[in-house]
């Protein structure tokens, strides 16, 4: 419970459950999800060294703040993108969107 | 219980449970925020796994950060994804099964980056800091967003800004039938 390499070792396995997910999923819902599990990853590892390592606890806290601020901006602009698409091509499934293929 | 059987309760025997039960929640969530194929058993895997991980910064130390996480991603994030799933409907398309090769090849990959990440976690020799502070009040935080990175804080808030303004205007004019339709 207290010990670095268990926080590291978590947020290692939330990241790779997210990266699975990334590789497997084909809605692009499911992959923005994942995408925010490896985020949460990122953050969890930050915290995890902030309360361990760093000099100074407040300097993890500000950037895991930042990590959050911009998972928030990625979550709009991808979930409009997918009902941008979702209109024009009836489905949200990435292997559907192929019009650039030619 | 009475105030007799209080005293039989050992406050690290009560943290392991709260410890063990939060990291069951969060890697619960998370499996069933990506294995499940129906996405609205994947929102409310990804909740959970957010309030577990919520949990987990309170146990690192930072409780403004843990409410932080649960205003931010289950109050906007994931409320954000159960509209764009009732806007999409994704539930009523038909799935085709998933190529088999694609499947065994995501766990491969998967598992060998967690295998070559903890050989490094394991083999680096961390250093603790020679002077730490133990200063983890918010004022500190709150002084810190206001002088030394203020630059960074104000582009934050602008991106913030121009990313919805950005998914206002693409949700509403690109999709809404003033753009090209495809036959």
């Amino acid at each position: 419970m207290n010990s670095l390499n268990t926080y590291l070792f978590m947020a290692l396995l939330l990241f790779c459950i997210g990266l699975l997910g990334l590789l497997k999923r084909r809605s692009l819902i499911g992959m923005l999800i994942s995408v925010e599990l490896m985020l949460n990853a990122a953050g969890l590892n930050f915290m995890a060294f902030n309360r361990f390592l760093a000099p100074d606890p407040a300097v993890g806290q500000v950037m895991v703040l930042f990590i959050m601020g911009i998972a928030a901006a990625e979550a709009a602009i991808a979930l409009s993108l997918i009902l941008a698409l979702f209109r024009k091509i009836r489905s949200v499934n990435v292997e559907q969107a192929r019009q650039l293929k030619g | 219980m009475t105030p007799v059987m209080w005293e039989y309760v050992r406050p690290e025997a009560v943290a392991w449970a709260a410890f063990i039960f939060l990291v069951g929640i969060t890697f619960a969530g998370a499996l069933i925020a990506v294995l499940p194929r129906n996405i609205i058993y994947n929102v409310f895997g990804l909740a959970t796994c957010i309030l577990g991980v919520a949990g987990l910064f309170i146990f690192l130390g930072s409780e403004f950060l843990a409410m932080m996480e649960i205003l931010i991603y289950i109050g906007a994030i994931s409320v954000a994804i159960v509209f764009a799933i009732m806007l999409s409907q994704p539930l009523h398309l038909t799935i085709p099964p998933t190529w088999r090769p694609k499947l065994y090849l995501s766990f491969a990959v998967s598992a060998a980056v967690f295998v070559s990440f903890s050989i490094i976690v394991v083999r680096t020799p961390w250093e603790e800091a020679l002077l730490r502070s133990d200063d983890w009040t918010v004022l500190r935080l709150g002084r810190l967003l206001l002088t030394r990175y203020e630059l960074l804080f104000e582009l934050i808030s602008l991106t913030l800004l121009v990313a919805i303004i950005g998914a206002i205007i693409t949700a509403a004019a690109l999709g809404s039938g003033r753009g090209k339709e495809v036959k």
